[in-house]
């Protein structure tokens, strides 16, 4: 009988580096036993397939301590979405938590209320017992505070310890001082009356702004939960088993955690994508909208890359495993937003310094309001009333409102821009993307498919075309230029035979050069002929004028010291590249272009596309210049470009937008990424960023607003000319509906949707 | 001006300039970081209305894990920043929660919660 082989994942802690994660692979591997070991560094996690006849769990383990490392003992539920849910439920039960305490508060807040109002009426006065009414109030407001309020005096305490204060200690000092007052006219109302004083209690003032401060909490907590609601949405995309196709051919369900690199992974019609990976056989479309933001469904073939969550429409395909956890797509994606979220914008700098020394601040000013009013009010009611107006000044305070307005509005606009494929590296990038008034244009790749085609291909007269053909072919064979991609694909439609080619050379921002046949061939721009001091043929100058006049790019071949012949080449300008740029300008925004085409060619592609300027002839290390350059005219610009040689001007420009499937160095280089290859991706970045500063701005207005007006009219500023005073109660649901506009103020970007036509 | 006036007064600017003294200038609990035999240095953070320890001092370019444990249910300590880091992490109540981060310069970088009432510093050497 064949020995069946057991799986055991092991979480390793001490791993520094990935060269620790091979030293753990190989002194696993090597113990006994042990048929395949592998060990993620980013996940820190062992898995390993061993012979439970020669090795166990703790053979294992040992041979990981022996390496050097430790073991963590596995708890039940350790994956990142185990984690996710226990933290939901930890929150969902605390929000019930909250309600309950919250229902409590207000229960008893209604019957004290109208109790607390009975000397309104003189004639029911004079049947209540004033004493026991209070016990009574008394008895009823305890609950209130030690069961409903409980946390914001145990909060405020350790806040205390840590020389930290917070809202709670607001909170806390307001009500305390308020329900103390109320003990002491209770028990002791003879000191009162000696002294000309009311014995007046505050159970109603105590136990409302406890309930009214809960419900904002409530309101707040059911709110704040939505902003993080875009993320959440992303991880759960994540799919929780592969098929894996088992080197005996069968196929077997496996947890995701448990999918190696390059294990082979069946998709079915309808079903996700487990990781990504490339397509090995068969074909299918795969909607990708939930990664790329893109709503048409994408055909996928044989060598096509598929990602992780997405779902797979038509056909069914097998595909090798290429990247695993942390290093997917999806993955990155959610590390981009996340780290967005935690990034700080500088809009939120002066809100930051201010909430610093927020609370001890409003804590003197409650002091200060306090001694003013017990000094400067008449005798028999000046102790009521510094009471009274110190607590409504430590309850208007909202500390709260300032710290949500900027991290509320950054976490909903980014999540909302993953959702359209728009990935914001951080807070910075968004603030910049909202002052940007230029967006220069790298033409390939962005307004163009970036893929050209060789649609003319005209030898000079008396030169034999198939013959050019192969020659031309064998140098760009050798190129990784897409012009020179593009002759190679016609030059294989045409079927034209290889011929080798010898000391190829290519020549930045100009074109190649290499030996076939032992003859020099050189195909490039004009410039790389000029410069090699070779002149056109009037007929071919005719032709390749012809050429540029349609806008194409024109390729010129020189062998031999001759040129023998021009080849057009166009990029074709993609369907949306024309109505996005016109969303742009419709915003206010100038849009440029460069290209290293040659000026008819840019105008010509700049004319098709409404664009007005443009720099053409731009060599890839001139780009960098050129952002430079409208920054000299005091422009803010944002750059959107797709290639390696792109990310100095995406890093020089005020913000760069990396375009779809862009490479992983413009990926670095840029604040916002696209997910989609198409434009309208940046009418997207830039009106989402709009609106997203806007919000900030207005939340931070009305909480810098709402606490300077509240502050003073708490304190009582209004008292000497109009008489007014700011009841608590009133402070307390002023202060619960504040932070909760902020909230509800920065959700509204949920309703965001990129401007269409 | 009568003796309870007095007395409030005096007692309200004394109260006013303890609350300057003790939030803004005492002196603060600092701890440094602990090394490991890899090279990594750990620091334990209890979360209870508060950082304890709340200044922590770390050499640069060696990998830093802070843990962090939040000891209480109140929800100003649920969420932790390091915006210098780009860290915004949630603290389930009484669980560790491991963060780490590679400091590449030297200097002063706040921690907070989610509204920036509860602070901490993390100093770079």
């Amino acid at each position: 009988m064949q020995p069946t082989t057991k799986t055991e994942t092991l979480d390793i802690e001490g791993m520094t580096c990935a060269s620790c994660a091979s030293f753990v692979e190989k002194s696993l591997t090597r113990t006994p036993g042990v048929q395949r070991a592998v060990v993620n560094f980013a996940t820190e996690k062992a898995t390993i397939d061993y012979l439970p006849t020669e090795a166990s769990p703790a053979t294992l383990k040992e041979a990981v301590v022996k390496a050097g490392y430790g073991v963590t003992e596995r708890a039940p539920d350790t994956s990142a979405a185990d984690r996710q849910a226990e933290l939901d439920q930890q929150k969902a039960r605390a929000y019930q938590k909250l309600k309950r305490r919250f229902w409590v508060a207000a229960a008893l807040a209604v019957v004290i209320m109208p109790l607390s109002m009975l000397m309104l009426w003189p004639s029911m006065m004079q049947r209540v017992n004033m004493l026991w009414l209070n016990y009574g109030l008394l008895v009823l407001t305890l609950p209130v505070l030690l069961y409903s309020g409980r946390e914001f005096y145990t909060s405020a305490w350790n806040g205390f310890k840590h020389r930290a204060a917070n809202m709670d200690t607001l909170i806390a000092v307001g009500t305390g001082a308020a329900f103390l007052y109320s003990v002491a006219a209770t028990v002791v109302p003879g000191w009162f009356m000696r002294r000309g004083l009311m014995p007046d209690v505050y159970y109603d003032t105590t136990a409302t702004i406890i309930a009214l401060i809960l419900l904002g909490k409530v309101l707040e907590l059911r709110a704040k939960t939505q902003t993080s609601a875009a993320i959440k949405a992303l991880m759960g995309l994540q799919a929780k088993t592969a098929r894996v196709v088992r080197p005996d051919g069968q196929e077997v369900d496996v947890p995701i955690e448990q999918v190696q690199l390059h294990d082979v992974v069946v998709v079915r019609p309808g079903e996700k994508v487990a990781t990504d990976g490339i397509i090995e056989e068969g074909h299918s479309a795969v909607d990708e909208a939930m990664l790329t933001g893109e709503s048409l469904p994408v055909e996928k073939k044989a060598g096509d890359p598929v990602f992780g969550a997405t779902l797979n429409k038509t056909g069914s395909f097998r595909f090798r495993v290429t990247k695993v956890g942390a290093d997917t797509m999806l993955a990155q994606i959610v590390k981009l937003v996340e780290d967005a979220q935690g990034s700080r914008a500088p809009i939120q700098r002066l809100a930051d310094k201010v909430s610093a020394i927020f609370v001890p601040t409003v804590i003197i000013i409650a002091i200060l309001t306090f001694v003013l009013w017990f000094d400067l009010a008449p005798v028999e009611t000046r102790l009521p009333l510094a009471l009274v107006n110190f607590v409504a000044v430590l309850i208007i305070a909202c500390p709260c409102a300032l710290g949500l307005a900027t991290p509320t509005a950054i976490m909903v606009s980014t999540g909302k821009g993953a959702e359209h494929g728009v990935l914001i590296r951080n807070a910075e990038a968004l603030e910049k993307a909202y002052q940007v008034n230029t967006v220069l244009l790298d033409k390939t790749g962005t307004i163009t498919r970036g893929e050209p085609t060789v649609t003319d291909f005209v030898p000079a007269p008396g030169q034999d075309a198939a013959q050019l053909r192969q020659l031309v072919a064998a140098v760009e064979r050798q190129s990784e230029h897409p012009l020179a991609e593009a002759v190679v694909r016609y030059a294989d439609e045409q079927q034209t035979p290889a011929l080798a080619a010898t000391g190829f050379q290519a020549v930045e921002g100009k074109g190649a050069t290499a030996t076939v046949n032992s003859q020099a061939v050189l195909v490039g721009n004009l410039r790389l002929l000029t410069e090699a001091g070779i002149k056109l043929a009037p007929a071919l100058t005719e032709q390749a004028d012809m050429l540029l006049a349609q806008a194409k790019t024109v390729l010129y071949v020189a062998v031999a010291g001759q040129a023998v012949g021009v080849i057009g080449v166009a990029d074709t300008v993609r369907a949306t590249s024309a109505a996005a740029i016109r969303r742009l300008q419709a915003l206010g925004i100038e849009v440029v272009m460069m290209t290293g085409d040659n000026p008819q060619t840019a105008a010509e592609v700049a004319g098709q596309v409404g664009i007005k300027r443009y720099f053409a002839e731009v060599l890839p290390h001139e780009k960098a210049g050129k952002v430079k350059q409208l920054q000299a005219e005091g422009r803010t610009v944002a750059m959107v470009g797709d290639g390696i040689n792109d990310a100095p001007a995406l890093a020089q420009a005020d913000i760069g937008l990396a375009m779809g499937g862009g490479t992983d160095v413009a990926m670095e280089a840029a604040g916002i990424t696209l997910m989609r290859s198409d434009l309208q991706g940046v009418v997207t970045a830039i009106d989402l960023s709009r609106q997203t500063i806007r919000t900030i701005r207005q939340n931070l207005f009305f909480a810098f607003i709402y606490n300077v007006l509240g502050i003073p009219i708490a304190a009582g500023l209004l008292y000497p000319v109009f008489g007014l005073l700011l009841s608590p109660m009133l402070a307390a649901g002023a202060m619960a509906l504040s932070s909760v506009s902020v909230l509800t103020n920065s959700l509204r970007l949920r309703g965001f949707s990129p401007v269409k036509n | 001006m009568d003796t309870a006036e007095i007395i409030v007064t005096l007692a309200g600017v004394g109260l006013a300039g303890f609350v300057i003294w003790y939030f803004f200038f005492s002196t603060r609990q600092t701890a440094s970081a602990v090394s490991t035999s890899g090279g990594l240095q750990q620091v334990d953070i209890t979360v209870k209305g508060g950082y304890s320890p709340d200044v922590i001092e770390v050499e640069r370019d060696k990998p830093v894990q802070l843990s962090f444990y939040r000891d209480e249910e109140n929800s100003c300590s649920e969420e932790l920043l390091i915006p210098d880091f780009s860290i915004r992490r949630e603290l389930p109540a009484f669980k560790t929660t491991l963060v780490e981060l590679l400091p590449r310069q030297a200097g002063t970088f706040a921690f907070t919660c989610g509204m920036g009432m509860l602070r901490g510093r993390l100093i770079v050497k």
